[in-house]
């Protein structure tokens, strides 16, 4: 008979620009932890088997699901999570395209899709359609439809753009 | 239901191989965790040990060495796949690898996890099987080496000693006139395969194929390496009909099984299909090259 070890570990980590630290045990995903041992619940359960995307985080500048990477394995790693999103000025533009263009239904599929859309326009202001629906194939959603969600992203990269441009007006005078 | 067990992280190949001898066959390595987390969560795998080798980072390498490409078992199948000289010396794993799950799958599973989980129908095991990699083993009494050929040994199950971990697998090369191509059945982009195919050919300037090999998934327990039947090929030039007939000598014993995905009798049917579309597609790319 094994001795299975009740013993916690110790993680500090840093979780949407803020250092953290906690206790969890080491059979505990890193979606346990954010949902049970900090509160963090804008990051959704779905399959907890890696299929459909609802815990999507970023850990480092990677697009992962959380309910496939250990607690443990957050040791010295930057996650990101969907409470990180919106700034003090309210909505991040991502959150207020999928508001107005209605690319959300129940829900629960929405912060997983915003963390990964984030990811892409992090990296690029102009996805084509074809880019986003290869970058959001992680993310499954069982009641809006894609189409919605695609035009969301659309909608928020043209907008982050026109901002970019203000802004680079605004440098040189 | 709680499943219990310990961590531990390893932040060297020798670490992980000391922590192995340690516990044996009680412990299990995690990399990526796409295929174990899974199996964690449902209860499904309880090691006593879990030993992350994700800080061991001297296992995250894609390196050109003596011939051959060789590609650190922790290398993430991103990595992998947005590799310049990945593309260029190996093209057969370049095409193959975007095939896999998805973005957040694919950011996290490695290259190492896919070859030691040894899913017959996963995409990097049926192109070591069809090029001949060669996995590198540690152990607590040194390396060993074993090829493809011997280190897929059925459903899920390779010739790695428990007290072994794969720290890299070594890609030959092939000459630049060589034609590849990867071709997989699936019903949505990113699942895993219900048949898949990988073929390397070569033509002589008289347009005569001078080497072929193939390789099939989802027939058999483990990848099926086809390359006698592809052999045959050698000497002819690649009309429609015996690449036709290459394909159906591949699929001669083949047992595949049924699943919820698809019957065996569908995949049958389907293999034979896929072995001539890849080595068709392959010849076509080698004409061009
Ligand atoms: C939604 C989803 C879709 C997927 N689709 C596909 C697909 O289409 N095709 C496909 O091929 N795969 C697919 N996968 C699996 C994915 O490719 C995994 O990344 C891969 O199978 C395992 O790699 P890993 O690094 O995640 O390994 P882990 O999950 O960490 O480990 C898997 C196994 O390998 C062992 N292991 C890992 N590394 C080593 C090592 N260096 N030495 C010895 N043993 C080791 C572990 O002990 C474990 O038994 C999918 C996974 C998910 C969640
Ligand atoms: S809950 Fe993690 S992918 Fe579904
Ligand atoms: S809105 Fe319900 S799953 Fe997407």
């Amino acid at each position: 008979m094994i001795e299975r070890a009740t013993t916690r570990l110790h993680v500090e980590t840093q979780i949407n620009g803020e250092n953290t630290d906690y206790l969890c045990g080491p059979e505990q995903s890193l979606l346990e932890v954010l949902r049970d041992v900090l509160g963090l619940t804008g990051t959704k359960e779905g399959c907890n088997d890696g299929n459909c995307g609802a815990c999507s985080v970023l850990m480092g500048s990677r697009l992962v699901n959380a309910c496939l990477v250990l607690g443990a394995e957050a040791e010295g790693q930057e996650i990101r999570t969907i409470e990180g999103l919106a700034g003090p000025d309210g909505l991040h533009p991502l959150q207020q395209a999928f508001l107005e263009t209605a690319a959300l239904q129940c829900g629960i599929c929405t912060p997983g899709f915003l963390i990964a859309a984030e990811a892409l326009l992090d990296r690029e202001s102009e996805p084509s359609e074809e880019r986003i629906r290869f970058w959001l194939a992680g993310n499954l959603c069982r009641c809006t439809g894609y189409d919605k969600i695609v035009r969301a992203v659309q909608l928020a990269a043209e907008r982050l753009r026109q901002a970019g441009q203000l802004r680079e007006m605004e440098v040189p005078t | 239901m709680a499943v219990m067990f310990e961590y531990r992280a390893a932040h060297s190949a020798a670490e992980a191989v000391s922590l192995l001898r340690e516990h044996g066959t009680d412990a299990k390595i995690i990399a990526g965790g796409q295929s174990l987390m899974p199996l964690i969560n449902l209860g499904l795998a309880q090691p006593s040990l879990l030993i992350d080798i994700n800080s061991a980072a001297e296992l995250d390498f894609i390196t050109r060495r003596n011939g051959s490409l060789a590609i650190g078992a922790l290398t993430r199948h991103h990595t992998v796949e947005r590799s310049g000289e990945v593309r260029q010396y190996i093209p057969l794993l370049a095409e193959a690898l975007p095939l896999i799950g998805d973005p957040q799958v694919r950011n996290r599973g490695t290259i190492g996890g896919s070859l030691a989980h040894a899913d017959p129908v996963g995409e990097i095991p049926t192109v070591a099987s069809c090029l001949g990699a060669i996995m590198v083993v540690q152990g607590p009494n040194g390396k060993r080496e074993i090829p493809a050929s011997e280190f897929f040994v059925t459903y899920l199950t390779t010739a790695l000693d428990a007290e072994e971990l794969l720290t890299e697998v070594i890609f030959p090369i092939l000459p630049a006139n060589t034609g590849v191509c990867f071709k997989e059945l699936v019903r949505r982009q990113g699942d895993f395969a219900i048949v898949a195919a990988a073929a390397a050919v070569q033509l002589g300037a008289d347009g005569a194929c001078t080497a072929a090999r193939l390789a099939l998934a989802g027939v058999m327990p483990t990848p099926l390496n086809a390359d006698a039947a592809a052999s045959m090929l050698v000497g002819q030039k690649p009309t429609a009909q015996i690449i036709e007939q290459a394909a159906q000598a591949a699929c001669v014993g083949i047992d595949p099984e049924s699943d919820v995905i698809a019957s065996a009798d569908y995949r049958r049917a389907m293999a034979p299909v896929f072995a001539r579309r890849a080595l068709t597609e392959a010849f076509e790319r080698a004409a061009r090259a």
